[in-house]
């Protein structure tokens, strides 16, 4: 799964977006082809989830262009752009926490459905032969990251850890084409941080996946990415393999402050 | 038999509908007057877990919906009820009377669903209490309204209404509104307005229209409410724009709270005990509604999750589950 960049996917150009004075992403160009895994790193407020926040529609670049698969998707409601095949996980945790393990995963494949409303209510054989079929493509997803045991778990009774997978498994259930993860590892130990970077790579392969992830911890981003961007102040400042983003000075600057440099 | 669980429950429920119906004239008709209102109180209750428990958008104005369906069904049989019967086979004809009572019940839930669909598609963009102060003032406009339509009579409202409810329009109602909201919330769309509730952005995030699903909450809601205000009309004979003020959405909204947001078993329980308690208290008038209010206070302190929310196997303390977010 290294085609490299051959089929683009998802192509920022010159994507600027300005809160009144503040310039929070200016003028980005990013890439990401079929089946590849890219990092986006950078200090706090550099503007990583901003970037996300563009491409899944909660944002509208103030200038600038977003296409995926060829179409611009700029302008586009977050819906829509979930039914194009991008799916996320956010930095702070968003389930449904009143709904269990199983029903958060169920409620993702709300755009495969094929009963609406009419449907629920007559509950005829194809609405039931739906709702069972989903059940069992639930409960595979779940087994595939070690849920399934919490299946009738409410999401806000779940360890961390486990929201953070389930977050994964919910957007993986809208079967996107793109994975967008914001800061998966985030509050998790050193095991916990290598379980997850092979889970990343197995989901990947899997389920043929491009993935963009923002990541904090170099070491997860190291390991996993095939490209690394950095972000400082809105500006991309470097981009490259890991070994050209480890010895690239600009990002030794950015991080550590140029007394070091 | 599993396949039609679902419709068995329904049927069975119109059908202790009509038994209790058949054995109504046993029943001191006092007490058939209460039930009575149980039962147009339970639908109430139910189809605004839909709006506020289920979907989480705190409505006020469940009572103007009410109001549109309790005057356009009243209109309906007092107006063009002379006119139709008599095709319909006469006033003596139960057929006939039933058809148009049901035309009546009808048109004033479409016609509530359709108020739903013009408040709710632009006010629904509002959140929590933004949106029930524009629902609240949504309610209070449709009093006024009817106040000011001489037609209609106006403040004095309408009289002579006749009485068609019985137990079994009643509680056939409520059994349909119950299935309705209980069918829905159980099938992966259904979920989807407890996912707007818990986190919109989430919901959006995995594809799910939350205005789309708000409003379907709101006109759903509104048409049930319209049914049970012209079951309403034609219980209690005569309505006037009083009837349907602030303070009735707001006993509406108590049974919800109380029972517990989106716990429809729950919110039937709490229909039918404070309808049967408000009867009670009808002794100390006024002071009724500082019960209430009292009752209210003391529960969200002790159980903000309402009353009747039961909680099976274990639960994790949460002091062991750290939620931290970054």
């Amino acid at each position: 799964m290294s085609s490299g960049a051959s089929n683009l996917l998802l192509e920022l150009r010159g994507c600027t977006i300005r809160f009144g004075g503040l310039t929070a992403v200016s003028a980005l160009d990013l890439h990401i082809g079929e089946g590849e895994l890219i990092g986006l790193i950078g200090p706090n407020g550099a503007g990583k989830t901003t970037v996300f926040n563009l491409i899944t529609g909660v944002y509208q670049p103030t200038e600038g262009e977003i296409s995926f698969a060829g179409k611009s998707i700029v302008g586009s409601k977050p819906y829509h752009i979930t039914e194009h095949g991008i799916a996320r996980t956010f930095q702070n945790i968003r389930l449904f926490p009143s709904l269990s393990v199983f029903d958060n995963v169920r409620v993702a494949f709300h755009l495969h459905l094929l009963s609406g409303l009419s449907h629920a209510l007559v509950r005829g054989k194809n609405f039931l032969r739906e709702e069972s079929a989903i059940a069992e493509e639930v409960m595979s997803l779940l087994q595939i990251f070690r849920l399934d045991g919490h299946a009738n778990t409410e999401a806000k009774n779940l360890p961390y850890g486990d929201q953070r997978r389930l977050e994964i498994v919910r957007a993986l259930a809208t079967k996107p084409k793109l994975l967008l993860l914001d800061e998966p590892a985030a509050g998790m130990n050193p095991t916990e941080k290598v379980d997850l970077m092979n889970l990343i790579r197995h989901v990947q392969d899997k389920f043929k996946l491009s993935v963009l992830l923002v990541e904090h911890d170099m070491k997860v981003v190291m390991g996993t990415c095939q490209r690394i961007a950095v972000l400082d102040y809105g500006q991309k400042i470097a981009e490259g393999a890991p070994d050209e983003i480890r010895s690239n000075l600009k990002v030794i600057e950015a991080y550590l402050g140029d007394a070091h440099a | 038999m599993r396949r039609f669980a679902a419709q068995l429950c329904l049927l069975g429920g119109l059908l202790a509908s009509y038994l209790f119906y058949l054995g109504a004239p046993y029943i001191d008709s006092y007490w058939l007057h209460i039930l009575t209102l149980v039962g147009i109180n339970v639908t109430l209750a139910v189809s605004l877990n839909l709006i506020n428990g289920y979907t989480g958008q705190f409505s006020l104005g469940h009572s103007g919906f009410m109001a549109i369906g309790a005057y356009t069904a009243a209109a309906t049989t007092l107006l063009a009820g002379p006119k139709l019967l008599p095709l319909l086979g006469g006033a003596q004809s139960t057929l006939g009377v039933g058809a148009l009572f049901f035309f009546a019940l009808l048109a004033g839930g479409i016609l509530a669903a359709i108020a739903g669909l013009v408040v709710g598609g632009p006010s629904l963009r509002l959140k929590g209490d933004y949106l029930a102060i524009v629902t609240l003032g949504f309610g209070e406009i449709i009093s006024v309204i009817f106040r000011n339509i001489p037609s209609l009579g106006g403040a004095l409202g309408l009289t002579g209404i006749p009485p068609h409810t019985n137990v079994f329009w009643t509680y056939g109602v409520a059994a349909i509104t119950i299935y309705t909201v209980l069918a829905l919330v159980h099938s992966t769309y259904g979920r989807g307005f407890i996912a707007v509730r818990d986190d919109e952005i989430a919901a959006e995030a995995m594809g799910i229209n939350t205005t789309r699903y708000k409003i379907t909450a709101f006109v759903l809601g509104s048409f049930f409410a319209g049914i049970a205000g012209g079951l309403f009309a034609h219980q209690i004979s005569a309505i006037d724009p009083r009837g349907f003020t602030f303070m009735r959405s707001i006993e509406i909204v108590v049974f919800v709270i109380l029972g517990g947001m989106g716990n429809t078993l729950g919110v039937i329980l709490a229909a039918v005990l404070l309808t049967i308690l408000t009867e009670y208290l009808r002794g100390i008038g006024e002071w009724r509604m500082l019960i209430y209010s009292f009752l209210l206070i003391v529960l969200m302190l002790t159980r903000p999750q309402g009353l009747f929310r039961w909680k099976f196997g274990p639960r994790v303390k949460p002091a062991a589950n750290p939620t931290l977010s970054s």
